[in-house]
């Protein structure tokens, strides 16, 4: 008998059930706890857990740090990112204890008007998330309907899990999630998609965490046509449009960090230019503020070139107030909200 | 018998935790993976049946350990490998390749011998499953 | 240009074509302005001079006598392009600690050489050289094959890539086993060793480099017997299986024929030695490329000229000329078993063998960049006075792409050979399985071992038949460059 004979039996059960083809009724493995949990020892009932240590050890002041650093304001999103963190560290001391066992629902919603900051957030919470041990890898996988939902029969399914496969590990963001319904069509390829999705955030919560997000009322709406999905979203976080001081604070980082400066009256000017600018249509919070200095360096540029002389550090850097006020937001209100969108920054 | 193809045959059968960290080794090194499965482990049996496509641009083990769990379920009583493939300059090959599943029972192999000239012998190898027709092979309480 | 000396003092054109002898170095063969061109075959020489003879004039003089000079000068050089064909010493530098030993560069017109012919280039570059009576010693320490003159060469009849495809084994070491005892067996029993060894789960064995055909086992009655146990192998494991049929002989006309006919059995390689001459491999090669078996090289003889420091030809440079010449395996060194070998020195030549691209690294005794193109790598083997307790150590060193052969660590098992061959590769897989798994394998090796062994009762007992067993030599023949940070 040659020797691998004697090696143990050689059928491998299915222990796990994948969300690839689960049929219906199939019933998947378990919520599990993070494997950190899993792998400590239970503490005595009379030890002592040292939360603030724990804090440091996981290195998430880091992710706060950034937070401040790249967003401006957005101070009720940042408060309850700090609150879901807390929260998750308890959550890591009770286990200690044997106190809870299940890993919990961290699937969020993200809503707010474009530009506010959704998906540099959800960057970050994947990876305060992998840094408290709730995900494996920390990465952020970004997609919109065309990703998941396919054009024609049997096309969905396999672009859905290519998409969750991708994810696993780390965070998938579905951005305007609400594109995946329709009210208008039941018979719409979306619904496959959603079910699929569905289907691996019950039963693959350990694998990764989704984070839809959109504006807040067509969101609202999804959720009333779409229960299920509702229902398994543990965090709601409502991202509010900028107030006109913090845009201004926005604008100004980005030209900094640019290597520009404003001129003593083009940050008046600037400052108009935002106040004009929110009230009108397509305002897009941050992102417009980033599409205004854009415009205002291709001025600059063009100045500079026309006005044919030498130039120092200081014409090179500095940005005044005709750069802006050329914009056709400086011109009549009427023209300005007929003109292309792309003129109108 | 034991069919010792593979990176790992010579050890216990992997269980899922191994398996996924062969995975993730993989997936580390930029080289994706994919699943297949046969009825005829015949060594020169290079073209496995593919389970899907290979499974380009995963960051973590868990997509690829769901499609081997998949294929289990669906071919329970069949060969069935993992793959991971090199795609850089200089490889464009397999990288590592092992078994995960087997049939419950591994009938193995005949050597066939035909006598030539002066005292020389061709041989073939039959597997005893290929007697049965592709799909009837390895069959336990009417599954396949 | 031609005519500066060693002390950079010019010298008249007529002096150079006066009748008599002058230094080598004045007839245009020292040219420290030289820049080497991308197509020049370049090549260092480690040179010990006479005493009096100065290092640039000694330089100059491998150069003159490894291309165009002669003794004396001659009239007739004036009848060609001399300049062209004259081969430069463009670098002299003295070796690190040593009194009298230097490293000559030296620069090859392209020219110089036949396409695609060892014999060509080794006959000019070490063919009359190595006997010159002003150098004490003289070792060819390393060559840069330029890619131009790569091309026109064969190289390996398969290379590593398709070697694996066509054995479909990935990701883990071959393991091998040379059959024991080397000399007196009968067709018969030698058979016996192969089937067990490879039943038991090795991927081949292989014939020694002494065994062609003698009067006790004549080499069509070895071929019979050793595929009927390749076959009984692959049928008993399932996997592909394969003995290295040694077909090296008198003649060319009797080694195609032993090829031919291990080819109509159905074996998937065959070996030849490096006896047999350059020459002859090449045309091996050409036979093995055409007939698609896999072609295994035994270095047999190579250390009467490898393993000096100052005098002969570095391996690296042996393993150059094979890989061009193009043979798929080629014993390389151990690092850890009973054979010449440091880890450094073996880690340069196992580059050389695998990669496309190596950069000059003097740590491990590179001197040039070379660039293979995409000529396919060799597989290096690794055999002598190895066995299954080094395995963390032998991957560290060599790798995953390398042939291991355990003869003894096989056929010497307590538990007979398959038992052997089993241990070898159970601990093999443990520790592939282990590094993959990103565990600190080399620290952790021997309770990698220890764990495999709980459920391998085979490798149990070969730890604890050889599990100490070492051979610490001092190496002859280490890079003269040892890696401290500020040595590169």
């Amino acid at each position: 008998m040659t020797p691998p004979d004697r090696l143990p039996g050689s059928k491998i059960p299915a222990t796990r059930v994948g969300f690839g083809m689960a049929r219906p009724g199939s019933n998947a493995a378990g919520p599990q706890a993070p494997e950190e949990a899993e792998e400590k020892e239970t503490l005595p009932p009379d030890a002592r857990i040292d939360l603030a240590k724990e804090r440091a050890e996981t290195g998430i002041d880091d992710v706060f740090n950034a937070l401040d650093s790249e967003l401006v304001g957005l101070a009720p999103v940042k408060n309850r990112i700090r609150e879901i963190a807390a929260l998750l560290l308890v959550d890591r001391a009770r286990a200690q204890f044997g106190l809870s066992t299940s890993r919990p629902n961290l699937h969020m919603c993200f809503t707010g008007s474009p530009g506010t900051g959704k998906t540099t957030v959800a960057m970050r919470m994947a990876d305060l998330l992998y840094r408290l041990g709730y995900l494996r890898r920390g990465h952020l996988i970004s997609v919109t309907r065309d990703d998941l939902v396919g054009q024609y029969v049997g096309h969905t399914a396999p672009k859905t899990k290519e998409v969750l496969k991708r994810a696993m590990g780390g965070v998938l963001f579905i951005d305007e999630a609400y594109y995946l319904y329709r009210e208008d069509n039941e018979r719409d390829y979306g619904q496959e998609s959603i079910e699929i999705l569905l289907q691996v955030m019950e039963n693959q919560r350990e694998d990764l965490v989704v984070i839809l997000a959109g504006y807040k009322d067509r969101m609202d709406a999804f959720f009333v046509s779409n229960p299920g999905m509702g229902s398994r979203i543990a965090h709601h976080i409502d991202f509010p449009d900028y107030t006109l001081q913090e845009l201004d604070d926005i604008g100004k980082l980005m030209i900094r960090a640019e290597g520009y400066k404003f001129s003593p009256d083009a940050e008046k000017t600037f400052r108009e230019y935002l106040n004009r600018r929110m009230k009108q249509p397509r305002f897009a919070n941050a992102r417009s503020v980033r599409n205004a200095i854009e415009r205002a360096r291709l001025r600059h540029a063009s100045r500079l070139m026309e006005a044919d002389k030498p130039v120092g550090k200081e014409e090179l850097t500095t940005l005044s107030s005709e750069d802006f006020l050329s914009s056709r937001v400086f011109a009549n209100s009427d023209s300005a909200r007929t003109s292309d969108d792309s003129l109108t920054e | 018998m034991r069919i010792t193809q593979g990176t790992f045959s010579f050890l216990p059968d992997l269980t899922d935790e191994e398996i996924t960290k062969q995975i993730q080794y993989a997936l580390d090194n930029g080289w994706p993976c994919s699943v297949e499965f046969t009825d005829d482990p015949h060594p020169r049996n290079t073209y496995w049946e593919m389970w899907g496509l290979p499974m380009f641009d995963l960051t973590d083990a868990a997509g690829v350990l769901a499609e081997v769990n998949e294929c289990r379920k669906a071919k329970p009583e069949h060969y069935i490998r993992l793959n991971a493939y090199n795609a850089n300059y200089g490889k464009q090959t397999v990288a590592l390749s092992f078994i995960v599943q087997r049939p419950s029972e591994e009938p193995g192999f005949r050597v066939e011998r035909q006598e030539w000239h002066d005292r020389a012998i061709r041989y073939t190898l039959h597997p005893y499953a290929a007697d049965k027709p592709h799909g009837q092979r390895y069959q336990q309480n009417g599954q396949q | 240009m031609a005519d500066t000396d060693v002390n950079g003092s010019k010298k008249k054109k007529a002096d150079r074509w006066s009748a008599g002898v002058i230094p080598y170095a004045e007839m245009g063969y020292w040219l420290p302005d030289y820049e080497p061109k991308d197509t020049d075959i370049l090549a260092a020489f480690r040179v010990t001079p006479q005493p009096g003879v100065p290092p640039e004039e000694a330089g100059a003089a491998v150069a003159g006598e490894s291309s165009t000079a002669t003794w004396t000068v001659v009239w007739t050089d004036r009848l060609t392009n001399y300049d062209t064909y004259q081969a430069k010493c463009y670098k002299v530098e003295p070796v690190p600690n040593s009194d009298n030993q230097y490293i000559a560069y030296i620069a090859y017109h392209i020219d110089l050489f036949e396409e695609g012919s060892i014999a060509n280039m080794t006959s000019s570059i070490i063919g009359n050289v190595f006997g010159f009576k002003a150098l004490k010693a003289l070792r060819l320490e390393d060559m840069r094959i330029p890619l131009h003159y790569v091309k026109t060469f064969q190289g390996p009849a398969h290379g590593i890539i398709m070697e694996r495809e066509y054995l479909d084994k990935f990701g883990r070491p071959l393991l091998g086993a040379t059959t024991k005892p080397k000399l007196g067996l009968s067709a018969r029993n030698y058979g016996r060793v192969v089937y067990e060894a490879l039943r038991g789960g090795l991927d081949f064995t292989k014939d020694d480099e002494n065994i062609n055909s003698q009067p006790f086992m004549r080499w069509r009655d070895r071929y019979l017997y050793t595929m009927e146990a390749v076959n009984r192998a692959a049928a008993a494991t399932g996997e592909v299986k394969g003995h290295y049929l040694n077909v090296t002989a008198a003649t060319m006309e009797d080694m195609y024929e032993r090829a031919e006919f291990a080819k109509e059995l159905g074996s998937v390689i065959i070996m030849i030695d490096l006896t047999i001459g350059y020459t002859a491999i090449q045309s091996m090669a050409k036979w093995a490329r055409a007939n698609g078996l896999i072609l295994h090289l035994h270095r047999a003889g190579y250390a009467t000229y490898a393993r000096q420091k100052n005098h002969g030809v570095n391996f690296r440079v042996l393993a150059k000329w094979m890989r061009l010449a193009g043979v798929d395996h080629i014993h390389s060194g151990t690092v850890v078993g009973k054979l010449e070998g440091d880890p450094n020195a073996i880690s340069g030549y196992y580059d050389t063998l695998r990669l496309g691209k190596l950069k000059a690294n003097p740590v491990k005794g590179l001197f040039f960049d070379q660039d293979w193109g995409s000529m396919p790598g060799v597989m290096p083997v690794a055999s002598g006075g190895i066995h299954a307790g080094q395995m963390h150590d032998l991957l560290h060193y060599l790798g995953e792409d390398v042939v291991l052969q355990f003869g003894g660590g096989t056929i010497g098992h307590p538990m007979g050979i398959a038992a052997g061959a089993t241990a070898n590769r159970v601990a093999l897989e443990a520790m592939i399985k282990a590094r993959n798994e990103g565990r600190d394998y080399r620290k952790e090796g021997d309770d990698i071992l220890k764990a495999a062994a709980k459920k391998s009762r085979e490798l149990d007992i070969a730890l604890s038949t050889w599990g100490d067993i070492t051979f610490n030599y001092e190496s002859t023949d280490v890079p003269d460059v040892v890696e401290t940070p500020t040595s590169v």
